[in-house]
């Protein structure tokens, strides 16, 4: 019995990217995508704070049925930030910019991105949109919903929506030019003998998204931009009563959104690759039809916008098509699902947390995907489009599947971004309270969504109040649980164990150098003769079964 | 509104029970495969733990046998629930020949209904029992949608053109409308019942809330004051202007070539934007109305033309008047196209 | 990929060489891909804009041909000629870099710029002329809103007004400036940051830091502007040619 040890561990050394350089100007101009993943990271949690914060509000004034803590028009701004800081400025650059800038590098053997300026460049646009927001919402918030459907958001909304919308545009080419980043890195810069079909799945789910991020994210900016033209020079884009289609609005704006959703799961999903197959030490089973399943995802994505648009007004036609198109991209996420599963047969699984979290995702996810055929089914649609069913559904996949994929990848990739171990005992703990804080949150919603509560309600009738009381009692625990990795994963960068180079004992490439890497990732450029998720040499495989004495010869 | 399922709000159309029929089918699947996944899951988590600290188990490359397998059966599954939400919703958005025809008209933040008998609600809808009724609604100013629960049924009223849904209830009662478009300060103070009577109850009501004039007859009002006398007939005979008369629901030839079905959208488009679809033979000459006429004249004026027959057999031309009547009806008649 | 892989941590070779590349040619492949990614996001960009104008023109037709008409087609094909004069004298540039002619490098560059500034004059002429005329849409000016002088029948042709075709309205005559502002305001920002990549590579031209052996980001510049010259011409026949032979017989 030996270690999967193939490859000589590099001399540790005490010089790693975290202390190479010190000062506010190597972190502010650096040009490490490790550290610039670092500033993401701050960044984004303190937006998912914020975000949080106006979740507790909703949750809070929806305790009661009459709108009794917040004034309407407060409430209305409320989950209209709530929408807006956690898609554009949690969800979205999430696990692209933390983990991807910091991981796609070093997955790929190489030194940094293929355009490191660019990518500081990126953070930097982030946070030039996020300041253009925060003014906005400082200023007195904007009431339109996420969604900015006209003509409320052209002309009859008194919010601060052009600024608003600035700040999306602008962080929008954040989001771009990351994309553009990685397919760039993807393409001219993986390590001699590290080909596509060897490449870790996370890689493969990074791909696809930014192929989202580069098609996908311009139709937002100029929906965005002619959005604001409209409500500044009442032209008569949208507005119908200066000649306009507010329809068209829809179309624009969904022709972006829609994807987005699948940049905010797919980063997530090879996250869950990663963690069913070094957490089970197996590769994972049917590889091939994975990463495929990832492209097919990114290009199904972009033909299926309309079916949030089944009762607008759009011809009937078109909803057949698109409610068809929308039941064909649930069939590679299908599959993938079951792929995870099978890969966890006959292997050998370890109960860490990133594992937890992992496991967590393929349950809640598959819940979350398959309410999303309800949504698919036309007639069904036609009754739960607009109520709490919508979303219950989207948490489920946004929560309980892009967010646990990213809590297990920042837990498992912890030792290798910060040196340091988080205390395991808290993370299966604060895991644990996540899951069922998560599920009785927004389990009920489904109820009350059937039986025609509707969404973005200030008040309500008070038949749907017992499902309310129960999501807020759930929000409120799985608020504490996510309390809990924020405090220990901080107190474990000072106090936490130090880790090596190869802490969980894995074959990936970012796992052969040293924990914190050093600035340029590697010490030589590594040759790589291994296929993706090779625990050991063929030849040198301790057969399990042989193990507990189930086989006689192997 | 609870039904005698649990979860389920209260079945008051001929479609609830169809959608709901669905929706069971949905469920059971979504049951049966989260609980596959979840208890396989659970099941090889805790068979396949890991027992000693080095040990690596035997790698399986994959098993195209199993992927076919695993996405021909979800796909033939996927496709049974489109071809079944395809047909239901086919039926639901397919409004039928001889309903009842009601006019909503959804503003900030209130509904305000119009009945073709002259009846007026607010944020209430009262309707027969056993009877299709068809909505023709649009907004004065933002995106709205008339959600019932109770009929499984929902449909975006939208600014600018007419959108409609219909329904047929079953039971009597008294269930919600919700808006359900997201519109603003008070959306969801923008509230109402739908009220569901016996034909006989329906009837004494109807009577009971009379002395508003039809919106036929309001409409053939504006229609003189407003002047469209002076090119359409006093009777939509024509003159300067095309026929109106027999026109709601022909074919119509346009200047351009294009043939178009004079319907409620290509009545208001004309009197809001004339030179949109102008027709064939006749110059670019009416002025937009535009701004002059509110949302509830312009159904008064639809329900108007709506109601122009044709009675003598002469082909209408430009130029020419044949003898035309108009059946606006009083109150006392139903509306043309009631059964 | 290229042969030899560096074990130090400083590539050696080409001062230009980036520190986190192997070789010149990976840098290469990855600056030339990345603007090729770049070009696709900017035809997502654009592609919004164009669907809007398809819309609205299957909608209005009248009003749009009415309104094409009423565009300066002197200017307009003056600026298509002088955008694709431009696009030759770029690959001129990127030609002479590759070959070591500095002189004509340096030449086409800068015949480049002032081409480009050309174009961008133009533009700004025809901008005045639609102020001129009240041709502005909405109330993007202050005090200055869209309110064109109308052709009257039986007047004589002035060519400061509008001729309206059978069919059209001033308000959807404004719906085709606001896309005509729109999508030509675009494009003009592009060349605006066009010339100044240009005059960038201009400079450091001049300083001879690119040649032969280096010559890729005027390659991938010169990519960009073949772009937005692309972009001008599905923009020309689109804005400024629809209709013609209603007005001008055939």
């Amino acid at each position: 019995m030996r270690a999967i040890e193939t490859f000589e561990p590099p001399a540790p050394s005490k010089v790693n990217y975290l202390n190479a350089e010190y000062g506010l100007k190597s972190w502010l101009l650096t040009r490490d995508h490790k550290r610039i993943a670092l500033l993401y990271l701050g960044s984004i949690t303190f937006f998912f704070f914020i975000g949080g914060i106006y979740a507790m509000m909703i949750r809070l004034e929806l305790l009661t049925p009459e709108g009794d803590l917040l004034q309407s028009t407060t409430y209305n701004k409320v989950f209209t930030q709530h929408g807006i800081i956690m898609i554009f400025f949690f969800l979205i650059p999430s696990i692209p910019a933390t983990l991807g800038n910091f991981l796609v590098p070093m997955m790929i053997g190489a030194k940094d991105l293929a355009f490191p300026r660019i990518n500081l460049l990126s953070w930097y646009i982030y946070i030039a949109g996020a300041l253009v927001t925060i003014y906005a919402l400082l200023a007195g918030g904007v009431d339109t919903g996420w969604t900015f459907y006209a003509p409320f958001s052209t002309t009859f909304s008194n919010s601060y929506v052009v600024a608003t919308g600035l700040g999306i545009f602008i962080n929008g080419f954040s989001s771009i030019l990351t994309g553009l980043n990685f397919i760039v890195t993807i393409h001219t810069m993986r390590a001699p003998g590290m080909t596509w079909f060897r490449l870790p799945l996370f890689i493969w789910a990074m791909y696809a998204t930014s192929l989202i991020f580069v098609l996908g994210t311009p139709v937002i900016a100029i929906t965005i931009l002619l959005m604001a033209f409209e409500r500044l020079a009442h032209v008569g884009i949208f507005d119908p009563a200066l000649g306009g289609d507010p329809v068209l609005f829809q179309h624009l704006f969904w022709f972006y959104s829609h994807p987005a959703v699948y940049i905010m799961v797919l980063p997530s999903m090879g996250v869950v690759s990663e963690l069913i197959a070094n957490f089970s030490r197996k590769n994972i089973f049917g590889y091939k039809f994975v990463a495929f399943s990832s492209l097919a995802i990114a290009v199904f994505g972009f033909l299926v916008w309309g079916h949030h648009m089944f009762v607008s007004s759009q011809s009937v036609y078109a909803g057949m098509i698109f409610s068809f198109l929308s039941f064909a991209v649930a069939i590679p996420s299908a599959i993938k699902v079951f792929n995870w599963t099978a890969t966890l047969y006959k292997s050998s699984i370890s109960y860490d947390t990133p594992m937890l979290y992992g496991l967590g995702f393929i349950c809640l996810f598959t819940i979350g995907g398959m309410t999303g055929l309800f949504l698919a089914a036309l007639a069904v649609d036609v009754h739960l489009t607009d109520t709490y069913f919508v979303v219950a559904h989207f948490h489920y996949i946004m929560v309980g599947g892009a967010l646990m994929g990213y809590l297990g990848g920042l837990h498992y990739w912890w030792p290798k971004i910060t040196g340091r171990m988080y205390p395991e005992a808290w993370g299966r703990f604060a895991a644990l309270i996540v899951f069922v804080g998560f599920n009785l949150t927004f389990m009920p919603q489904f109820v009350a969504g059937y039986m025609g509560m509707p969404r973005r309600y200030h008040a309500y009738p008070p038949e749907f109040q017992v499902f309310n009381v129960l999501s807020t009692a759930g929000a409120s625990i799985l608020g504490f649980g996510m309390l809990i990795p924020a405090i220990y994963l901080v107190w474990s960068m000072r106090y936490g164990k130090r880790a090596d180079a190869n802490p969980w004992n894995l074959p990936g490439l970012e796992w052969r150098t040293q924990s914190p890497p050093p600035t340029e990732n590697f010490e030589t450029t590594p040759v790589v003769t291994w296929e993706a998720y090779e625990f050991a040499p063929p030849e040198e495989i301790e057969v399990i079964g042989r193990l507990r004495g189930e086989f006689e010869n192997v | 509104m609870q039904s005698w399922i649990p979860f389920i709000p209260e079945s008051a159309s001929t479609m609830s029970w169809k959608v709901d029929a669905l929706y069971f089918y949905l469920s059971g699947v979504t049951v049966f495969f989260t609980l596959l996944i979840s208890i396989i899951l659970v099941f090889f988590v805790i068979r396949y733990r890991r027992r000693t600290p080095y040990e690596i188990p035997r790698p399986i490359a994959g098993s195209h046998k199993l992927e076919t397998l695993w996405t021909v059966i979800p796909f033939v599954i996927a496709m049974t629930m489109f071809a079944w939400g395809a047909r239901v919703y086919f039926e639901q958005y397919s409004p039928p020949e001889n309903a009842i025809e009601i006019y909503v008209v959804g503003k900030q933040w209130m509904w305000k209904i119009q009945h073709s008998t002259g009846q007026r609600e607010i944020n209430e809808l009262h309707i027969p029992v056993g009877r299709k009724v068809k909505l023709i609604m649009t907004s004065e100013d933002v995106i709205h949608d008339f959600f019932v629960p109770a009929f499984r049924m929902k449909a975006d009223v939208v600014p600018g053109i007419y959108t409609s849904e219909w329904f047929e209830a079953t039971k009597p009662g008294t269930y919600h409308l919700f808006c359900a478009e997201y519109c603003g300060m008070n959306h969801s103070g923008m509230i109402g019942s739908v009220i569901v009577m016996e034909p006989r109850e329906f009837d004494n009501w109807l009577s009971g809330n009379a002395g508003n004039q039809t919106p036929a007859v309001a409409g053939q009002q504006l229609y003189q004051s407003l002047g469209c006398v002076s090119c359409h007939g006093a009777n939509g005979e024509g003159g300067r202007g095309p026929t109106l008369a027999g026109l709601f629901g022909r074919q119509t030839l346009l200047s351009t070539g294009q043939t178009v079905r004079a319907d409620e959208a290509y009545i208001r488009e004309s009197i809001i934007n004339p030179q949109a679809k102008l027709v064939a033979g006749f110059g670019p000459i009416m002025p937009t109305f535009q701004g002059q006429v509110s949302e509830d004249q312009l159904v008064q004026l639809l329900a108007f033309i709506k109601s122009l027959q044709i009675v003598s057999p002469q082909p209408a031309t430009p130029g020419q008047s044949p003898a035309t009547t108009t059946t606006a009806p009083t109150r006392a008649t139903p509306a043309p196209n009631a059964k | 990929m290229a042969e030899s892989y560096t074990t130090t941590k400083h590539a050696e070779g080409h001062p230009a060489l980036q520190h986190h590349f192997e070789n010149m040619e990976q840098q290469r492949e990855a600056g030339t891909l990345g603007m090729w990614v770049f070009l696709v996001t900017e035809i997502m960009f654009f592609g919004g804009m164009f669907l809007a104008y398809t819309l609205y023109r299957s909608k209005y037709p009248a009003a749009f041909a009415s309104a094409s008409n009423h565009l300066d087609i002197t200017l307009g094909a003056a600026n298509t000629g002088v955008l694709i004069l431009s696009s030759f004298t770029m690959a001129l540039a990127v030609y002479g870099t590759q070959v070591g002619k500095r002189k004509l490098q340096l030449f086409c560059l800068a015949l480049t710029i002032v081409l480009g500034l050309t174009f961008l004059g133009i533009k700004a002429v025809e901008y005045k002329d639609k102020y001129v005329d009240s041709l502005i849409p909405g109330t993007l000016i202050p005090g200055h809103p869209f309110s064109p002088a109308v052709q009257v029948p039986g007047e004589s042709f002035d060519e400061h007004k509008l001729h309206l075709l059978p069919g059209a309205t001033v308000k959807n005559v404004e719906m085709f400036y606001w896309i005509y502002f729109a999508m030509t305001g675009m494009h003009a920002v592009h060349m605006i940051i066009g010339v100044g990549l240009l005059s960038f590579l201009l400079f450091f031209s001049v300083k001879r830091r690119y040649g032969p052996e280096y010559h890729n980001p005027i390659e991938v510049t010169g990519l960009y502007w073949h772009f937005v010259d692309i972009v001008w011409i599905f923009l020309f026949p689109l804005l400024y040619l629809l209709g013609r032979h209603l007005e001008h017989g055939g």
